[in-house]
């Protein structure tokens, strides 16, 4: 592995090999050798610009036959072997190599983390959008700039095509650290059998939360009780899913911003319309609160709405293109063209969600940022052109359409789902993306505690207070809190 | 080369039968020699000293800074003392995490493990072999899958929606992992770990002569009686070092996460699994350090509590 | 006679008790799309084919085999070196010291050590030998092996007790060296402990997924419990399928081992823990 030390002491005996573990391990403990990741200063750009012989590798928390099993195979199949072709014209032997992960992101990012802290880890990493700013403040990545140069970066034609608030996705502080790799957004779906036979329209879009209350009602007077009529994404078991998934879009409704102004949402009018919200679905049987609390609930909130058992879902394009998509390994449904319904999430009532939109939505994606460790900065960012080329990341999404970052890619892929069209053509323009702020993710752990405080029995009141607290615990500072 | 002879008459609590000590306390009669020994002890206490301890003793210095995973405090760690213990001593959360635990441990493996492997071991010594022989196997199966398997049957098993055991007790809908989670994860690691209490019950009880229990049996004695004056005596010190054991791997066991995550809410939240979420979901490795020590701490404490009791009951 | 019926009826509850959760395990792998009821399934074994096309899910099996037989040689000689030795002879401190290894054997391996561990190994090992950094097998033993070998020296601490040394002593007196001893007389009478410490390694080992997941990267090396968190979604759905599937699989080699095992050794505490 590029990076490795060697010493050379193979030979040496067993006893000097301890006594020289033991002198270097005193050493490291002595100097306090904890974090520390990379130096300040930054290194050349144009180091190694000129060999002909280089090695790169790529990780991504996507493995054959498993997660994300599609990005691994275009890797794989068609971005080394075409990127080795491409510099093989040059008279450049490239090796690329593929370091396929594919586990719980918790787990992925704590990897990359302890690589990137001992100067080691892939050349190309791809991470979650939101991890950006923590990897920044951490010394983990460096901005696009200092590790390729920025006149190289900015050369690129590609940026023309990803538009702003997408970059965000890659980005900290108004600064590029990366590439984001595409984007998504939050709608609600709805099942239209269900639908249907409430004798609610196909063509649904409520335009209040009054509306979505009302329709909710409909399905629970008109339809069996093994029917639920709603489901928000809520507690702790569905982790970020809770707060991406349901309390940062209705909060946006609400019309504010988790993080606004440089403050965050504590006990505030708009955090109390969304708990109020949660307290009307699962108090009043328009949701399934115990399914909330099952570890594997929003597993089976996905399974219940394919057979018809739930009537609305607030999730991700995800669900469509993964979930519910004919051949999926989820929860497959073979009529979904016919039967899945969607609709944009609506502010309280027009005119009052965030900036004043009358529709809101949330958005993520996720990054490729170069290891600023890198032995070949310039060919790991010609290797990055070249997977964010139109050619390449059409080839990407062809089978499995999906948002990508590209503009041009988006207008031909997308051509033949309606959906996904929507998304990008409706949603995304009025999306919100969550804050690069450190705390963030702390943050969203005390949102799926209040969340779940509430489809505990808890009262608003309560969740509210203990929400308060725990921001303040999480935040420190109580001017970064706004109330009232 | 002759060791020589230990003078101080320490006091071996996990000795049991006073001829026992008495016949260690002339060691070495095989003449292995203290210089030997050291040699056969060396591989071991060098694995363990450079990937067990020197970790441990690193983790604990981690768990005196404000050390995290990422962000300024992890460029710029800085010492800071017991600041962290003073906080995991007010943190509610370890409190809950602490008592979940203790439950967890005390009615699933004190208990529960303790009770069944003892049971099994006890009862089936006479049976049928071939009933012997699958049992024991049944209950082997169970503690030698993969905990990441073993997960997985366990949520068949209590699923809300066609469910096992909601099938076999014609309880459709309900949700045990939901409505009694702590009693849902405490059953399954019976399940789990029962294997190991009743093969080291049944040796135990093999080394219990037999021509104590047929005294016992012609003076007419009941089958507790038996138990407690001729077969308990003679497995007491099983009987502790089997309950320190299992009490040590239950209290660090990450078994229950894989079913529960944890919840509903902090329910079901045992200290390996508030150690997973303060490491690893939120980064914060200095405060984990310092929860680490705070475990060891409570697992020491129940170490000593085992071999007190040990010490009276030998007493007596 | 009624407490014998009552006696087995109890029995059976129990057998079925330990039973009835392996039934998923029996009947989802061979489901086309399995759900967490079990039901007698319409046989398939497509399912199969689709883990064996999974590149990594052989590869993996045969990594835990390494991984494990590796890291059962050295805590079963080490354990069992240690264990006759601190049997027979008196060191001070002794006790105690077994009692502390035990305890932070079992508390100070796990997520918290995660950061230690890994700068370990990819620091100074690396620096020392390869064969000690990242991505090597043998430094996940090394590793895996020192969180096992309090626990099983003071398993088979008691094993060695309870033989008496008289065996010993007229060995010694024909002129056998310690180690000859060890492996003629002490290693044939503790064969069941031994048994037993290598199934338990190697059910730890089997199972184990954060140390081998923080000291490999190269996918082509990970043991089985890693391929096993692979085989979910983007957003963490899991694919029963395949889980079910490979569960399976990954199940059959440490049942094998303990059947071949308790066949061929016996599988018990023979003569027992002794405290």
């Amino acid at each position: 592995m590029r990076g490795s030390v060697r010493t050379g002491g193979h030979s040496k005996r067993r006893g000097s090999s301890i006594a020289s573990t033991g002198l270097i391990a005193v050493a490291l403990v002595a100097s306090g050798c904890l974090g520390g990741a990379g130096d300040e200063t930054a290194a050349d750009p144009m180091r190694n610009a000129d060999v002909t012989e280089f090695t790169l590798t790529i990780t991504s928390n996507a493995i054959e036959g498993g997660k994300n099993s599609d990005g691994a195979e275009w890797i794989e199949d068609y971005v080394i072997p075409r990127f080795v072709e491409q510099q093989a014209e040059k008279g450049v032997t490239a090796t690329v190599r593929f370091q396929p992960v594919g586990v719980d992101d918790a787990e992925y990012k704590s990897q990359i983390g302890l690589d990137l802290e001992s100067g080691k880890g892939a050349d190309i990493i791809d991470v979650d959008g939101i991890w950006v700013g923590e990897f920044a403040e951490s010394n983990f990545v460096k901005p696009l700039d200092e590790v390729v140069g920025a006149d190289v970066v900015s050369s690129w034609d590609g940026w023309d095509q990803i538009p702003e608030s997408v970059q965000q996705n890659a980005s900290y502080q108004d600064v590029r650290y990366g590439v984001p790799t595409g984007t998504d957004g939050r709608v609600i779906f709805f099942n239209r059998d269900v639908f249907a036979q409430a004798g609610l329209p196909a063509d649904w879009q409520p335009t209040s939360w009054e509306d979505i209350l009302t329709a909710a009602q409909t399905i629970k007077d008109e339809l069996p009780g093994d029917i639920v009529p709603l489901q928000l994404n809520a507690g702790t078991a569905m982790g970020e899913a809770t707060t991406m998934q349901g309390f940062l879009p209705l909060l946006a409704a609400a019309g504010a911003e988790i993080h606004q102004d440089g403050k965050w949402q504590g006990d505030t009018p708009a955090v109390r319309r969304v708990l109020e919200l949660y307290e009307t679905v699962y108090g009043s049987g328009l949701g399934d609160p115990v399914m909330q609390a099952e570890a594997k609930g929003r597993d089976r909130s996905f399974q219940l709405f394919t057979e018809g058992k739930v009537g609305m879902l607030l999730e991700s394009d995800y669900f469509w293109r993964s979930v519910v998509a004919p051949g999926a390994e989820v929860a497959p449904m073979a009529d979904r063209d016919e039967v899945v319904g969607y609709a944009k999430i609506p502010a309280i009532t027009p005119g009052a969600g965030v900036n004043g939109q009358d529709f809101v939505s949330m958005s993520g994606g996720s990054a490729r940022v170069i290891n600023p460790n890198t032995e070949f900065p310039q060919q790991a960012w010609e290797l990055m052109e070249f997977m964010n080329s139109f050619e390449a990341t059409e080839e990407q999404v062809v089978s499995a359409p999906r948002i990508t970052h590209r503009e041009d890619v988006n207008a031909t892929v997308l051509a033949n789902d309606p959906m996904l069209t929507f998304i990008a053509e409706e949603v995304v323009p009025l999306t919100l993306f969550r804050p690069g702020v450190l705390e963030y993710l702390d943050v969203s752990v005390a949102i799926q505690e209040a969340t779940y405080a509430i489809i505990d029995g808890a009262t608003v009141d309560e969740a509210v207070a203990r929400y308060q607290s725990e921001l303040e615990a999480v935040v420190g500072d109580p001017d970064a809190i706004a109330t009232g | 080369m002759p060791s020589p002879p230990d003078e101080r008459p320490v006091e071996t609590a996990d000795r049991v039968a006073p001829s026992e000590s008495g016949r260690r306390a002339t060691t070495d009669v095989v003449g292995l020699g203290t210089a030997r020994a050291v040699w056969f002890v060396a591989p071991a206490m060098l694995l363990i000293g450079i990937f067990l301890l020197f970790p441990a003793l690193w983790t604990l210095y981690i768990g005196s800074t404000n050390f995290e995973r990422t962000g300024p405090n992890h460029v710029n760690p800085e010492y800071t003392g017991i600041d962290n213990y003073t906080s995991v001593l007010s943190d509610p959360s370890f409190y809950n995490s602490l008592w979940v635990t203790l439950l967890f441990v005390v009615f699933s493996a004190v208990i529960g493990q303790n009770g069944l492997g003892f049971w099994l071991a006890w009862s089936l010594r006479r049976v049928d072999r071939r009933v012997r022989r699958t049992v024991e196997a049944l209950v082997l199966l169970a503690w030698i899958l993969p905990s990441s398997v073993v997960a997985f049957l366990w949520i068949a098993m209590l699923d809300r929606h066609g469910g096992t055991v909601n099938m076999l007790l014609d309880t459709p809908g309900a949700a045990w992992l939901v409505d009694y989670p702590l009693a849902s994860i405490i059953i399954f690691n019976i399940w789990r770990g029962t294997a190991f209490s009743m093969m080291l019950y049944s040796a135990a009880l093999s080394s219990v002569p037999p021509s104590h229990l047929e005294t016992a049996q012609l003076a007419g004695a009941t089958g507790a009686q038996t138990l407690r004056d001729v077969v308990f005596p003679h497995i007491r010190g099983h009987v502790l070092t089997n309950t320190l054991l299992i009490t040590l791997w239950t209290f660090n066991d990450f078994g229950p996460f894989l079913i529960t995550a944890g919840g509903p809410g902090d329910q079901t939240e045992v200290a390996a699994v508030y150690l997973y979420n303060t490491a690893i979901r939120d980064g914060d490795l200095g405060y984990s350090g310092a929860i680490s020590l705070m475990i060891l701490l409570a697992n020491v404490v129940m170490a000593l509590t085992y071999r007190r009791m040990l010490r009276k009951r030998s007493a007596t | 006679m009624a407490g014998r019926i009552g006696f087995y009826s109890v029995t059976c509850l129990i057998a079925a008790f330990f039973a009835i959760p392996l039934l998923w395990l029996i009947s989802a792998p061979f489901d086309a799309s399995p759900t967490y009821a079990v039901e007698f399934p319409e046989v398939t074994l497509a399912n199969f084919a689709t883990i064996l096309a999974n590149p990594y899910a052989l590869p993996s099996l045969l990594n835990s085999v390494i991984l494990a037989i590796g890291t059962a040689a050295f805590v079963v000689i080490g354990a069992a070196l240690a264990a006759y030795a601190l049997s027979r002879v008196r060191i001070p401190g002794r006790d105690a010291l077994l009692y502390l290894l035990l305890l932070l054997s079992s508390v100070v391996t796990g997520t918290a050590a995660m950061v230690p561990l890994f700068l370990l190994v990819s620091e100074i090992g690396a620096a020392i030998h390869p064969v000690l950094g990242i991505d090597s097998h043998f430094a996940v033993m090394l590793v895996m092996s020192s969180g096992l070998l309090p626990a099983a020296i003071f398993m088979l601490k008691d094993f060695v007790d309870g033989i008496p040394p008289s065996y010993e002593e007229s060995a010694r007196v024909f002129g056998a060296s310690p180690f000859r001893v060890l492996k003629d007389i002490v290693v044939p009478l503790i064969t069941p402990g031994l048994a037993t410490i290598t199934v338990w390694t190697v059910v730890n080992v089997w199972g184990n997924f954060l140390v081998p997941f923080i000291l490999l990267r190269d996918a082509d090396k990970q043991p089985a419990a890693v391929l096993m968190r692979t085989l979910y979604t983007e957003a963490g759905q899991p694919n029963l399928a395949l889980l079910a599937t490979f569960s399976l699989l990954y199940s059959l080699p440490v049942v094998l081992m303990y059947l071949f095992v308790s066949k061929r050794y016996g599988f018990r505490f023979h003569g027992g823990i002794k405290s």
